[in-house]
């Protein structure tokens, strides 16, 4: 049967091709030929229809093939009906135009069969393929790639002779591969569709080039294995690429968190435990902000981000400068005492932002850039992540240039290595230590806003980094701004790939646990200071 | 071990240490004899104290002998076995147990069992008392024998640390400067003392103060850049013409 | 050996603060049990179940203050050793409930029998026997805090370092123990006892005697930390304390001192956990927060580390504190918290008891003209 129809279509089509003449171009009257004949004239009726090429008559044919074309007994004209009640609602099959109720009577449902149902299926996948719109275009050979259709080979064929797109091209190479496998074609073109196959990306491929290496045998079998093998291994280079950049991408989270206690602890030596409720007051300054301008300026909630990121760095940097001098100073060269005191502050924090916004979770929204992802082979990069990223790495060059290019940067280091000989030499120590950790404050203020974008916005927001943050500042080594970087995307590409293994939370564990067994080893982090000076 | 090393109390051969590539230690040897008291002199950065961090274990080398009592390498010890082997060290600045009184400065410090155990349930006995009365008389600080060690005076101090050392009963002491930010009367006293102490163990004094070296009247050994620049008396260094371009000419 | 050990532990001091809790253990459940509950002396029942929790804090911050006040390890995890100690006991009470248990099953605990478990993990067996859960309460903190300590101490890891680590081990018992397959009931931890040494746990004589034995072990554990501290061991921890390395070069093994301590103080905090859980009636992972840790530091500075009475006073106060505030303001409790934390960092480093004997001792020495020297080390900043 399905060779006779083939050889029915080529018959029918090839003529018409070659010719370029037509006995009927007009799709309409094409149509409502299906109201008379066989099933066995049917199927050249469809026939008809697909090599006029108008992608406009998929409804109808779809529509064929779901037993809702009807014809109407009075002229013979055929539509597409909706059962509504017991009279139908008749479409118009080309422009889908509401014709109106009729009742039951007086139309009769167009015929068709299982195996007119593929020849449809086959007919429309090739006029999917010549739709205007290049998705579509895809979307169809991609169809086509997955059933392998034999029948489709031709569609193919023509389809490709006049597609431009380099993009619809290969995907339509691809569904061509696939059919070839399925056709009886020669060893040699199975294997260059096989090696086709196994080029372009694609777990799809696995199914197909399994099926068929189990169907077939010899050289082109072996063939077929040896494309799934490098298929896997592609997709397992794509998948390590995946779990690296989900890893970056919690290494750039851990690295926002840290850096500000890199400076406050790392290059001050205080330990700030109210560091995390300096992030969290970033975030709320980044509600605040979008609150009002959902309220008064709804058009400018693009730019909110923009807005919140100097807000949260004065609050934050404030809140800091503010705790400096009121109890800091106090405690220099009494590092336990400090946390002590820190924790008290961060206590009170947390109750203030409670009592005056509540427990409960602040929504805070994403604006439009930020939402949406991008295909990159085969990783998913999300706007929201890949911001993230970028904005780690570029507050992490700002506070490197700040340290090392500034006369401000030249003070604090003079302040914290020596703080006599600094102050002999006229540097005002106070104010420096005031405004350097006033900046550590501050920058944990704009983690805040970045964090705002993918964290839950609540009063315990500070607490979930404090400890991953010192993790982070201790691994790498203390006052050394490269060995937070590098220490933050270690842990964090590290947990993703202990994910898959472990779990998330028993990831977590490890990761803490292999940081409290290397300190131990190296005491001083990752990239510790050596010599004498140390110890003092 | 290196045949020299035997009959020796402290050995050091070839030794090198370096501080991200700063070569604080540069090929260093010295020999010190059972009851021999030298004195090291040398510029800041010679490596004085950086040698005493090998002895006692605070550093390690990265290449080179350090044998102790002509068979012990002590590169294999920590500062607590070292200290337990008998070397005892007086740091630059004083440091004694501030919130402890001067006797139990030296009670700590007494050459007894110091596990955990043998602590906790230690009873004082009549030889210890009469061994940390005798210090007392040594340094000087029987009348304050009661008072906090963070209520002595600077000098107090400096004798206190020497006094714990006696107490810990060392084969070897190293001193570092320890008349650094002596009145002259205290530095003579101090110098009485150590030679003193010299009587009955070997000492090694690594001193500035060149009328102090000179009061002490031992053999010298200069060190200049990790490395022993010339040995001999006083007088015969400071006629050394590479002591005098590297240090003393200055 | 010993004895002279104990002797010393005993000054008048110590005579003071032991006779008083045996005091204690023995006149509020005699109150609470003998008298009628309309006598002005009558103890009621709900305050012999705070003051017998404050008991068990008392505990805890007490061994807090023998490694953080003498050997000057701040450590941020006793709540984990608390904790650990509280589900050792636990574990003993939920094998109690035996076929009481919502589904009635002989020897799994509900929470298995829900999870659909088949059989008993190994390491709840032998949890039935007292002896057994006793001898886990002071083995499993003393285990994870000598395996921690060997490995932080020798490697000389020391001062906010050595915190901050001890928080992350809290920090990841807490995260494990919230892991339903960890086989400690999860989330919900351990609750619903019904026996403990086949008394009924909720009967008021049960309740009375927890009340005397949390404070005959704060005695005992009091008088075994005065002996410590009172000997020759108690006089290096204080050296290492203050100069750890001039302790090196004067020969003590300052790893295995620490280590000592550390272990002991591990137990003494197992203890106070295992009775504090029957007392409250459950134990579940919020036990090992990080945040609790902290508190049990304030409570030790508020009363004064270095003293070992101060942490038992800093604990009763700042509970009582607690129980007072939230009762009163609840919203206020955090605020009070956290100002308790700072000023107490800068007005009173000292602690109440520490401030206190250091006036007193002015004051002597302004009468007497004499220059003996205080008894308590004075505290100092802990490096």
């Amino acid at each position: 049967m399905q060779h006779l129809i083939r050889f029915l279509i080529a018959l029918l089509i090839v003529p018409l091709l070659i010719t370029g003449v037509s006995a009927q171009t007009d799709p309409r009257s094409l149509i409502d030929a299906m109201a008379a004949g066989n099933l066995k004239a049917r199927a050249a009726q469809i026939e008809a229809l697909a090599a006029i090429g108008d992608a406009k008559t998929v409804p109808a044919l779809q529509a064929l093939s779901d037993g809702a074309l009807y014809f109407r007994k009075s002229d013979k004209k055929v539509f597409i009906a909706q059962k509504s009640g017991k009279d139908f609602d008749l479409f118009d099959p080309l422009t889908a135009e509401n014709i109106g109720t009729v009742p039951k009577g007086s139309v009769s449902k167009v015929r068709v069969n299982n195996s007119l149902r593929r020849l449809i299926r086959s007919v429309i996948g090739t006029l999917t393929l010549l739709s205007p719109d290049p998705q579509v275009r895809i979307a169809a050979a991609q169809t086509i790639f997955k059933t392998g259709d034999p029948d489709s080979l031709e569609a193919l064929d023509r389809a490709l002779v006049q597609e431009k797109a380099p993009d619809v091209r290969s995907a339509m190479e691809l569904a061509r591969a696939s059919v070839i496998l399925k056709s009886d074609s020669t060893d040699a073109d199975k294997i260059a569709a096989i090696g086709l196959i196994q080029k372009g990306d694609g777990r799809e491929a696995i199914p197909l080039l399994n099926e068929f290496a189990a169907q077939s045998d010899g050289p082109v079998s072996a063939a077929a294995n040896k494309a799934i093998v490098e298929i896997e291994k592609t997709i397992a280079l794509w998948d390590i690429g995946q779990t690296v950049w989900y890893g970056i991408s919690l290494g750039s989270v851990l690295l926002l968190a840290a850096i500000g206690l890199a400076v406050t602890f790392g290059v001050m030596g205080v330990i700030n435990m109210a560091h995390g409720e300096m992030v969290m007051l970033g975030a709320y300054t980044t509600y605040v902000v979008q609150e009002i301008i959902r309220n008064g300026y709804p058009g400018l909630f693009d730019y909110s981000l923009a807005l919140a990121l100097p807000l949260a760095f004065l609050v934050s940097g404030s809140c800091g400068f503010v705790m400096e001098r009121t109890i800091i100073r106090f405690l220099y060269g009494r590092p336990l005492e400090t946390l002590l005191a820190t924790w008290g502050v961060s206590l009170i924090l947390q109750q203030t932002i409670r009592t005056i916004f509540g427990s409960t979770n602040k929504e805070v929204g994403n604006p439009t850039w930020m939402s949406g992802a991008y295909e990159l082979g085969g990783l998913t990069l999300t706007a929201n992540r890949l911001w993230i990223v970028v904005f780690a790495l570029f507050v992490f060059a700002a506070l490197f240039v700040v340290l090392k290019k500034t006369g401000f940067g030249l003070q604090m280091r003079a302040v914290t290595q020596n703080r006599k000989m600094a102050s002999s030499m006229g540097i005002r120590t106070p104010w420096v230590d005031a405004l350097t950790f006033a900046l550590g404050s501050g920058i944990a203020g704009i983690a805040g806003v970045a964090l705002s974008q993918i964290a839950n916005v609540s009063p315990n927001l500070g607490q979930n980094y404090i400890i991953d943050s010192f993790m982070v500042v201790v691994f790498g080594g203390v006052g050394n701004l490269w060995g937070t970087l590098i220490g933050a995307l270690t842990l964090g590409v590290a947990n993703k790939f202990l994910e898959p293994f472990a779990g998330a939370v028993l990831a977590k564990i490890l990761i803490l646990v292999f940081i409290i067994l290397f300190i131990q080893k190296r005491p001083r982090g990752l990239f510790a200071l050596k010599g004498r000076a140390v110890e003092a | 071990m290196t045949k020299s090393a035997a009959g020796s109390l402290l050995y050091l051969d070839g030794v090198h240490v370096s501080f991200d590539g700063f070569k604080a230690i540069n090929n260093l040897s010295l020999i010190l004899q059972p009851g021999e008291m030298r004195a090291i002199i040398g510029p800041n950065g010679a490596g004085k104290t950086t040698m005493m961090d090998i002895v006692t274990g605070k550093t390690r080398p990265d290449s080179g002998d350090v044998i102790f009592d002509g068979g012990i390498d002590l590169t294999r010890h920590d500062e607590t076995d070292i200290a337990q082997l008998g070397i005892g060290r007086k740091f630059q600045k004083p440091t004694v147990f501030e919130s402890h009184t001067v006797w139990d400065n030296l009670e700590l410090a007494l050459n007894r069992n110091r596990s955990v155990f043998a602590t906790l349930f230690y009873v004082t006995t009549q030889r210890d008392r009469d061994q940390i009365h005798d210090i007392l008389e040594t340094t000087r600080l029987a009348a304050r024998k009661d008072e906090l060690a963070a209520n002595l005076s600077h000098g107090q101090k400096q004798w206190l640390e020497i006094g714990m050392l006696l107490a810990q009963e060392p084969k070897l002491l190293l001193v570092d400067e320890p008349v650094a930010g002596m009145t002259d009367a205290e530095t003579e006293e101090t110098a009485r003392l150590l030679r003193e102490i010299a009587k009955s163990r070997s000492v090694v004094v690594v001193e500035h103060d060149m009328s102090f070296v000179r009061d002490l009247d031992v053999k010298v050994t200069v060190l200049a850049e990790g490395s022993v620049l010339a040995e001999g008396s006083l007088d015969h260094v400071s006629s050394n013409q590479k002591v005098i371009e590297n240090y003393l000419g200055r | 050996m010993i004895t002279s050990f104990l002797f010393k532990a005993l000054d008048r001091r110590a005579i003071w603060v032991v006779s008083a809790l045996i005091a204690l253990a023995i006149l509020v459940p005699a109150s609470n049990l003998l008298l009628p509950s309309d006598s002005a002396f009558h103890v009621s029942n709900f305050t012999i179940s705070l003051i017998g929790k404050y008991l068990t804090y008392a505990l805890l911050a007490l061994a807090l203050d023998l490694v953080w006040g003498y050997c000057g390890i701040l450590s941020l995890g006793h709540g984990a050793f608390f904790a650990l100690g509280g589900y050792a006991m636990g574990m003993y009470l939920m094998r109690q409930i035996g076929s009481r248990g919502v589904y009635g099953d002989p020897i799994l605990p509900d929470f298995m029998v829900f999870l659909n478990w088949k059989e008993l993990p190994w390491f709840w067996l032998g949890f039935d026997q007292f002896w057994f859960a006793a001898l886990m309460i002071l083995l499993v903190p003393g285990v994870l805090a000598f395996v921690f300590g060997w490995f932080a101490f020798r490697s000389r890891v020391t001062g906010v370092y050595l915190s901050i680590i001890t928080q992350a081990m809290t920090y990841a018992l807490l995260l494990a123990f919230f892991r339903n397959e960890m086989g400690f009931g999860g989330n919900n931890g351990l609750t619903d006892f019904k026996d403990i040494l086949g008394y009924d746990i909720q009967s008021d004589t049960t309740r009375a005697a927890l009340f005397s034995a949390s404070a005959l072990a704060l005695a005992a554990s009091f008088l075994i930390c005065s002996g410590i501290v009172r000997s020759k061991f108690g006089k290096v921890l204080v050296a290492v304390r203050d100069a750890e390395s001039r302790s090196r070069f004067i020969g003590y093994r300052v790893e295995n001192v620490k280590l000592f301590v550390f272990v002991v103080s591990a137990m003494m905090a197992g203890i106070a956990g295992a009775l504090y859980v029957p007392q409250v009636g459950i134990i579940n992972p919020g036990e090992f927060a990080p945040a609790n840790s902290i508190e049990v530091v304030i409570w030790t500075a508020v009363g004064g580390r270095g003293t070992l009475i101060g942490p038992i006073i800093g604990a009763v106060l700042v509970n009582a504190g607690k129980s007072v505030f939230t009762a009163a303001f609840p919203e206020f409790w955090l605020f009070a918290l956290g100002a308790l934390f700072v000023a107490t960092t800068l007005f009173l480093p000292k602690g109440v008891v520490g401030s206190f004997s250091s006036a007193m001792a002015w004051l002597r020495r302004r009468t007497a003209k004499s220059d003996t020297p205080v008894a308590e080390p004075t505290v100092r900043a802990a490096e």
